[in-house]
């Protein structure tokens, strides 16, 4: 049995969720679309913390919310005027949009449903089932080289992101 | 005996081909001729140390008790298709092949140094030399092979070298043509070689492999011959058109040696080769390549004893080639030409030599004899062509209408080429009169018919060949010379001129018999009265006859062209041969055959390629609209299949 | 009432809807990426959940989305330094602009 105050986070997390993502993606104002997005990744943030992952939902926080909003903001600025709005969908496509994403989604919570392994532990359980993560940990999995642990990946991750700084300069500097 | 020398014997003209072939390119004409001139002058030292070794040294490896023995200095495996049929490369070396070794290396240094003045101007020079090491090497293989396939592969490749010098000059369409006539003709025959070897190999194949060699080595000439009978015990009782399969092996193996030596009817080849160069002449259509058959014939000689009948086959082939071959050269104007028949005939005179040597006449002596005539026609012929390379040469033209009275112009030409002519008349004690004697007597003790009938062919041998040095060398001078006037050739060309006309005049009195026989053993030659005053007295009246008609200029020639119109029209286009291989293969073969192959070959099998092409491009652009440059759709499509995916998985579990 | 697995599962499940309505329907490459990302983020709950509930213990699933989060950092910045460049060259962020690679 879960408490009361998790369960009431959980259903106002989630609703944000549902309901800023698609709001998200049928906005007409693309600023406020990267709007939702952001409540949508702070909400997602708010799920990490939840479940007991603090270091992952600050980088969730940091990064994504931070690092990657700033970025599309700036693009957004970039290309648009102030008060553009996108034209109106046409209606097929918007039509076959729905279709397919309903039938996904449809077809997805079906099988959510009907997998017995899913409805199992409570929350409370699954926390306590787990040691603590501290930051030594994570440390350790990123600094070691042996069985669950991501030197390589880590260092990978660095060459990736020095590749992609890079990469944005020389693609979008002016000639 | 040490095997480097024979190893190198092969390697190195096949190193100058490659070196000449991929890097002539980039070398000066000087540098190409110098290194192609002293690699054969090596290969000359070696070849005549390996010859010279085996006769002289009476080491017992090659002589036994007076027996010289057939000795296989190396065989290596080289293709084992199956345990039964192993091809193998090897070096055989008995009298004949060591003979041939001294033959095909002396006449080729004298080409290449020859070649050296007569080419120097023409473009190619250095493929020409690349190409001469490539026959070189080849005939070199032949020679020397081991076994069947040996011999075979090299046969072939002879081929090609001799298509490749014909068609030298390859911005004639004559030579063009000439050298593909060459090739498809001698391919023609090979293909029937090709099938008596395969008839022979399924008989071999069946024989028990506890011989002295094994089963997998019974192609090999060693064991062929040493005793052939044990090894095709299976063919007998097996027969085929009244004939046994042996013999018809025999005679189809005997079909590609008359493809190379231009017996009849497969002939036609050999007048049309004379578009190459003249030292090409000399040495491939002449000297060496050409006596291939006979040298096939000689080293096949104990089988083709087991069964006679193709040995009489091999007789009537070279009697009416001989006698067919003398009576055009009498009537052709071109002087290659004259030379190119008088090979034919002079080659046939060595089949039919072959063909009636038996061992209980005379120990065998045609098969000597015929080896004998091998080893001096190589000289005289060569000599005889590079002489008239040189009248070309002097002249540029090929006809001996625009010849006449050289001799006072060219004297060293002039002496080389008479001693050439009595060399081949038969006229003592020239070498020609040494081989040619045996060899009558060989077909007089077989039957007086053939000896009769070929001293004819002797004495129209003489006669057109002083029909020609009558013509050219005396007669009345063109009046040309006045403006052009003609001189002897440069040292390059006149050097192998006086060694092969020393050589002409010196090779009979060489003991031949005491080196090459068919059974090894030695035979004293012995010079038969009445053959030889017959022919000689025959030769002399023909001498004689030619000189009458052609030593001063008068009418009887044209006179006695008027009185036999039609003899001497068909005698000058050879008897219509080419005519009629032009009738067979234009007008059946290719309307008849070819053009039904070719209409199916358009229509049906080029159809149904360009018809899937064609469906293949159809339905491509049909749905190349697909591929619309649009993410969203690309995405709409995978996403939709992930779910069937997913839905299909899913149904499945259930 | 337990919080069970479930639960976390079906806002994952709407957000990835939602991505793939955005990234079907939208014209604005911008609009695009948005769409990209929801999916992206979607997935990383995935991981994140499925570790909690069914491996207390490890923390592979937190280590993925954690390099998720980076690699799609990576990715965000060179497309929009893309996306600039087209705006650029073309004046406009429509996806249906850049269509030269078709067929």
């Amino acid at each position: 049995m879960d408490s009361v105050a998790n369960i009431i986070l959980y259903f106002v997390v989630a609703i944000c969720i549902a309901v800023f993502s698609v709001m998200a993606v049928t906005s007409r104002r693309i600023l406020r679309a990267a709007t939702y997005l952001l409540f949508v990744l702070i909400s997602t943030a708010v799920i990490y913390f939840q479940l007991g992952y603090q270091f992952l939902g600050a980088v969730q926080i940091a990064v994504y919310a931070g690092g990657i909003m700033v970025l599309f903001v700036f693009a957004i600025l970039l290309t648009r005027k102030p008060g553009d709005m996108a034209a109106p969908l046409e209606s097929h496509r918007r039509a076959l949009g729905i279709t397919i994403s309903v039938a996904g989604c449809v077809l997805l919570l079906l099988a959510l449903f009907y997998m017995p392994l899913l409805h199992g532990a409570s929350l409370m359980e699954a926390i306590n089932a787990g040691n603590q993560i501290t930051m030594h940990d994570i440390g350790r999995a990123f600094t070691g080289t042996d069985r669950f642990q991501y030197l390589l990946p880590f260092e990978a991750i660095s060459v990736l992101l020095l590749a992609c700084i890079i990469g944005g300069v020389v693609v979008a500097r002016k000639r | 005996m040490d095997i480097t020398l024979p190893i190198l014997i092969l390697a190195l003209p096949f190193t100058m081909f490659l070196i000449l072939g991929i890097g002539g390119v980039k070398m000066s004409r000087k540098l190409a001729g110098v290194l192609g001139i002293c690699a054969n002058g090596a290969l000359l030292v070696m070849a005549y140390t390996v010859a010279f070794t085996y006769f002289f040294s009476g080491n017992p490896e090659f002589i036994v008790d007076g027996i010289r023995q057939q000795v296989q200095l190396y065989d290596v495996t080289w293709l084992a298709f199956t345990e039964r049929l192993v091809v193998n490369i090897g070096f055989l070396l008995d009298p004949i092949s060591a003979m041939m070794l001294i033959v095909i290396t002396t006449i080729s240094f004298m080409v290449h140094l020859y070649s050296w003045g007569y080419m120097e101007h023409e473009p190619g020079f250095q493929r020409y030399y690349a190409f001469l090491s490539l026959f070189t090497f080849s005939m070199l293989g032949l020679v020397v092979a081991t076994n069947i396939f040996q011999m075979y592969i090299f046969w072939e490749l002879v081929g090609v070298s001799s298509y490749l010098l014909i068609g030298f000059f390859y911005k004639l369409p004559s030579a063009v043509s000439a050298s593909k006539k060459a090739f498809i003709v001698t391919r023609f025959a090979d293909l029937f070689m090709l099938i008596g070897i395969l008839v022979l190999s399924y008989y071999v194949a069946e024989t028990p492999a506890d011989g002295p060699l094994g089963g997998a080595s019974a192609f090999n000439f060693l064991m062929l011959n040493s005793n052939p009978t044990n090894v095709l015990a299976s063919t007998v009782g097996s027969t085929f058109l009244g004939g046994s399969v042996l013999t018809w092996a025999m005679i189809l193996i005997f079909v590609g040696g008359m493809g190379k030596s231009a017996m009849m009817p497969l002939h036609i080849w050999l007048p049309d080769a004379m578009e190459g160069p003249t030292p090409v002449s000399a040495l491939i259509h002449a000297a060496t390549m050409v006596v291939a058959g006979v040298y096939l014939v000689a080293r096949f000689f104990p089988l083709y004893l087991i069964v006679p009948d193709s040995l009489v086959f091999i007789t009537v082939v070279g009697a009416i080639t001989a006698f067919y071959a003398a009576v055009v050269a009498c009537c052709q104007i071109d002087i290659k030409r004259i030379l190119a028949f008088s090979t034919i005939s002079q080659i046939a005179f060595m089949m039919v030599s072959l063909g009636v040597a038996r061992p209980e006449l005379h120990d065998g002596l045609g098969y000597m004899a015929s080896m004998f005539h091998l080893f001096t026609h190589a000289m005289f012929k060569a000599l005889l062509f590079l002489g008239a390379g040189a009248l070309i040469h002097a002249v540029h033209s090929n006809n001996y209408t625009e010849m006449g009275g050289m001799r006072k112009y060219m004297p060293i030409t002039h002496w080389t080429f008479l001693i050439g002519c009595l060399a081949i008349a038969g006229i003592f004690p020239f070498s020609g009169f040494w081989s040619k004697d045996e060899m009558l007597s060989a077909m007089y003790a077989n039957n007086w018919i053939w000896g009769a009938w070929m001293t004819m062919v002797a004495g129209l041998t003489a006669f057109y060949m002083f029909r020609m040095y009558f013509r050219v060398f005396w007669w009345e001078e063109n009046p040309h010379y006045k403006e052009h006037r003609p001189h002897d050739a440069p040292w390059q060309m006149s050097l192998p001129l006086i060694i092969l006309a020393t050589i002409s005049v010196f090779a009979g009195f060489i003991p031949f018999g005491e080196f090459v026989t068919w059974n090894r053993a030695p035979y004293h030659i012995h010079i038969e009265m009445q053959v030889a005053i017959t022919s000689i007295v025959v030769a002399l009246i023909a001498i004689a006859f030619a000189g009458w008609l052609y030593l001063k200029k008068n009418d009887k020639p044209a006179r006695m062209k008027a009185a036999f119109p039609g003899l001497w029209q068909a005698a000058n286009r050879r008897f219509y041969w080419d005519e009629m291989y032009m009738f067979v293969t234009h007008k059946i073969i290719f309307n008849g055959i070819c053009r039904a192959i070719a209409w199916f070959d358009r229509h049906i099998i080029d159809g149904t390629m360009n018809g899937l092409a064609a469906m293949t491009q159809f339905f491509s652009v049909k749905i190349k609209g697909m591929q619309n440059g649009s993410v969203q759709t690309y995405v709409l499509w995978y996403f939709f299949g992930a779910l069937l995916l997913a839905a299909i998985t899913w149904i499945c579990l259930l | 009432m337990d919080l069970s697995m479930l639960w976390y599962l079906v806002p994952s499940v709407i957000m990835f809807a939602a991505g793939v309505y955005g990234f079907v329907t939208r014209k604005n490459m911008i609009a695009l990426l948005i769409s990209l990302e929801l999916m992206l983020n979607s997935a990383d709950l995935n991981f994140v959940v499925f570790n909690r509930y069914l491996f207390p213990d490890m923390m592979e699933g937190m280590v993925f989305t954690l390099f998720a989060i980076a690699i799609a950092a990576a990715e965000t910045a060179v497309a929009i330094a893309i996306i600039v460049n087209i705006y650029r060259a073309v004046g406009n962020t429509d996806i249906n602009s850049v269509k030269k690679m078709k067929y």
